[in-house]
């Protein structure tokens, strides 16, 4: 590639930088006074662009278009308070993987409503009036508008600079950042503050996606890309830091634009393709940002946040009616092959099901005895699926090998990714999770030659006996049951306690010779383990495993799975993935806006349920017996 | 008391998760007053100050601030009233200036019940009050000493112009200089018409600034009475002060 070229790609890269920054920076000041991370954040970007293209069309010309995109920013950021208003304000108290959850959910309801306004189809606006031309940059032409991103993105960082640094509300945010409930006590209204706050970041992100309105078309996927591009960008800029999140903002946008610029390139031994690097580029960013800087560039370690949710109660053992319950549910299991007989269809569905139960419980142990909350757990889910698959495609190995195989792989993936995990906390453990998560699923969907690429693994079907759905239906309930017993075991062994201990206070912990960082390491290994399992099955289940099944889409069903049972209870990631895998298979293939029906549940149950399903049945069962306790003395 | 106390506290409970920490405690602050929450650590003191401020979400009881309910008020009500906090740790902010950090206190000037007004601050008069602060307008928080952060979180409150200050250990963690000049601030702001409610456990500061002193052990009340009777009843001070 000539330096000129380089260098035109760089100009590129800054446009795109500009972008970025706009909705990490509207992530960030969220995060830093509300301490809620808006997963819906992508979604009022991709609303702005749906939104600033039928004021660009609708209307049209100069007003329609650069008068369509202020009023988007004005819109989205009104949207946004009325999301704060309605959903968030009720859940400040709720745990904080809650609110993801919740936050979660708008992506999904929001993507529908999109769909449902808009159609499938790609929106591409018109050419912006005044900058519709091009001028000549290093014998290339270079859009007008392109050269006008790269500088409305610095203009907002000066503008917001100031304004944090200047005025009464810039105060406020950047003293509520660090305490808020102080802020409370000297009389400030949060409420009006939060609102504010979270209009502010919509506003900033709605502004970003009309601003795209001219460059790049409208389109159904820009949330789940953006908040994925944004979360990057604000952990490797920090937390907090505005100007880190520009910073953060070039560096990954320049990465990518040099990866695209540099393409193929032939080492002699062996020819590398950068353009396909593109989609894991930005998370080795990260990675090696992380690593090198825990709290990113421009980031510092954050105050520890006054957790204002109620403390949590410990786990208990399973008490005789619960053990009976479970093997109440056991011998209905067992005998599912019999009732079955007449619908087929209810075996595939307990497969689906008890699939879920180890995956959901192996991610539970380490976000709930652990606190560790891990974004990327479908990498494991995926190492298992496809070390057992690729060992039938390529060895030809028999399944009782591939299906122990399964975990080995996982096992190994989660120790070398675990190792560096464990050395971060909070939210950035998260982004790095799924940093990780997201390398795994770019090493299959690239690797075409050995994986297969896009196409994925196919035939890989259970021998006879296996092949009946009742008898793998067994083999699945006797590991997920041996998976379930032994993730039990390792929570009330020593090793269990060290690792809850080592999750409530790191500091005691290491005071009493418990060497926290490996404790949460093995059980971070450990949970991959047995996540390893669900995926080996589900690949036999399915026959097949092509990378869509691993993506981050299962890591957020993990999610919702142990957050709808209840993360303070070994009991709350069964019964949710139960729920969840059913809802799935069933209610979900039912209709087109199945996305928006699940966004409406999840809703619904974080508003009524906040502790989970689970939870709140158990906290209404511990009222009872205090009322009664109480009344009695 | 002739009048009506500014604050009059009835019953207060208050629950960490599932423990009880507070159990039923009833006191008064009058006009002007000065009273002292006294007890060893983990008595309850900061406990009951936070309960009174409204930021502990699970309480019980009743109190009345200035004539009115705030029972069931959020904490930024009860501020906007008039009822001022400083938290033990402090808790100024750290990355704004001295300045700034005056600022997030400010709200209007304010009356009491009967109509009088109450004394109300400027960052210039309370410079005058903290010369040391005065020095550092634009130092940030975390530039400052443990004494200089202890001086600010007073004036911050301060500037919400309160009818009522709570003061959760002013004394702790301080130099002896610093805690004689808080002792000096405290009788200076009393003498400027401020109600004040402080927890201490050092009885020799106490006898400095308090009017009364109500004495806590394990979220109960155990003893009540003047400064000077306290003073003279070394069995009490034995049960429930000395380590």
């Amino acid at each position: 590639m000539t330096l000129s070229a380089f260098l035109f790609q760089a100009l590129n890269g800054l446009s795109t930088a500009s972008g970025l920054f706009f909705i990490a920076v509207g992530l960030s000041l969220i995060f830093g006074v509300t301490r809620i991370i808006n997963i819906a954040h992508g979604s009022l970007y991709m609303l702005g662009t749906y939104i600033a293209y039928s004021f660009a069309t609708k209307i049209g010309g100069v007003l329609g278009f650069w008068g369509g995109i202020l009023a988007t920013a004005l819109i989205v950021g009104a949207i946004g308070a009325l999301i704060e208003i309605v959903l968030l304000r009720r859940i400040y108290r709720a745990p904080e993987l809650f609110q993801l959850l919740a936050t979660f959910a708008l992506v999904l309801v929001i993507n529908d409503a999109t769909l449902w306004l808009w159609g499938p189809e790609d929106l591409l606006g018109p050419r912006a009036p005044g900058l519709g031309g091009a001028v000549e940059v290093l014998g290339r032409k270079l859009p007008t508008y392109d050269l006008f991103l790269i500088f409305v993105g610095p203009l907002v960082l000066v503008i917001l600079h100031f304004a944090l640094a200047r005025t009464r509300f810039g105060r406020l945010i950047r003293a509520a950042t660090q305490d808020r409930e102080m802020v409370g006590a000297l009389g400030v209204n949060q409420s009006i503050l939060f609102t504010s706050v979270f209009a502010l970041g919509a506003l900033l992100a709605g502004l970003g996606g009309a601003l795209q309105v001219a460059r790049e078309p409208a389109n159904l996927a820009t949330d789940l890309v953006a908040i994925g591009d944004a979360f990057v960008v604000v952990v490797v800029g920090g937390m907090g830091s505005i100007t880190g999140a520009y910073l953060a903002a070039v560096i990954i946008a320049e990465v990518k634009a040099l990866c695209i610029g540099i393409g193929v390139v032939d080492f002699g031994f062996i020819s590398v393709n950068f353009s396909k690097l593109t989609l894991v580029a930005e998370f080795l960013v990260m990675a090696v940002v992380l690593i090198a800087r825990p709290y990113g560039l421009l980031g510092r370690a954050q105050a520890t946040v006054r957790s204002i949710a109620e403390p949590e109660e410990p786990i208990r053992p399973a008490t005789p009616m619960l053990k009976a319950l479970a093997v109440t549910v056991l011998a209905l299991l067992l005998c599912l092959p019999l009732l079955a007989q007449s619908s087929p269809y209810l075996l595939i569905l307990g497969i689906d099901v008890l699939i879920a139960v180890i995956f959901a419980t192996s991610l539970h142990f380490i976000m709930g005895p652990g606190g560790m909350h891990s974004f990327g757990h479908a990498a494991y889910f995926g190492l298992g699926a496809y070390g057992a698959a690729l060992l039938v495609k390529w060895l030809g190995v028999p399944m009782g090998l591939a299906l122990a195989a399964a975990p080995l792989v996982a096992l190994a993936g989660a120790l070398l990714f675990g190792w560096f995990a464990v050395r971060l906390s909070g939210v950035y453990l998260a982004m790095l999770t799924l940093a990780f998560a997201q390398i795994v699923w770019a090493a299959v969907f690239q690797w075409e030659g050995f994986t297969g690429g896009s196409n994925g693994v196919i035939g890989v079907w259970p021998p006879p006996p296996f092949d009946k759905s009742w008898v793998y239906f067994v083999l699945t309930l006797l590991l997920a049951v041996t998976g379930v017993l032994l993730l039990r075991r390792f929570l009330f062994a020593p090793f269990g306690y060290a690792m809850r201990a080592g999750r409530d206070s790191p500091l005691r912990a290491e005071a009493i010779g418990i060497d926290v960082k490996r404790v949460h390491w093995l059980g971070f290994a450990i949970a991959g383990g047995v996540c390893g399992v669900a995926g080996g099955l589900f690949a036999f289940a399915k026959g097949s495993i092509s990378p869509e099944t691993i993506g981050v889409g299962r890591s957020i069903d993990g999610l919702v799975m142990v957050l709808l049972g209840g993360i303070q209870t070994l009991t709350g990631p069964i019964v949710g993935a139960s729920v969840f895998a059913t809802l799935q298979d069933t209610v979900m293939r039912q209709t087109e806006y199945w996305r928006a029906l699940l966004g409406a549940i999840i809703l619904l149950l974080v508003l009524a349920f906040p502790q989970g399903i689970v939870g709140a049945f158990a906290a209404i069962w511990r009222k009872g017996k205090i009322e009664k306790s109480e009344g009695a003395s | 008391m002739s009048s009506a106390p500014m604050l009059a506290v009835d019953s207060l409970s208050a629950w960490y998760g599932a423990a009880r920490i507070l159990y039923d405690l009833s006191f008064e602050v009058g006009r002007g007053e000065v009273v002292a929450l006294m007890g060893r650590n983990g008595a309850g003191k900061s406990t009951t100050l936070k309960a009174v401020m409204g930021l502990l979400a699970q309480r019980q009881g009743k109190v009345r601030f200035n004539g009115d309910d705030i029972s069931a008020l959020k904490p930024f009500e009860i501020a906007r009233r008039g009822l001022g906090f400083t938290p033990e740790d402090r808790r100024i902010f750290v990355d704004l200036t001295v300045m700034e950090n005056l600022d997030i206190g400010r709200q209007a000037p304010r009356t009491f019940a009967d109509g009088a007004p109450a004394p109300s601050w400027t960052p210039d008069k309370l410079f005058a009050l903290f010369p040391n602060l005065a020095e550092m307008p634009n130092r940030l928080g975390n530039r400052m000493s443990g004494g200089e952060q202890q001086m600010l979180t007073v004036a911050r409150t301060l500037m919400g112009n309160p009818l009522l200050v709570l003061l959760d250990e002013p004394s702790e963690g301080v130099a002896p200089l610093i805690v004689e000049q808080m002792a000096s601030t405290i009788v200076e702001l009393k003498k400027e018409g401020l109600s004040i409610l402080l927890s201490e456990q050092n009885i020799h500061f106490a006898r400095l600034v308090a009017d009364r002193v109500y004495v806590l052990e394990k979220g109960q009340i155990h003893w009540q009475g003047s400064m000077t009777q306290l003073d003279n009843n070394p069995d009490v001070q034995r049960a429930y002060l000395t380590v």
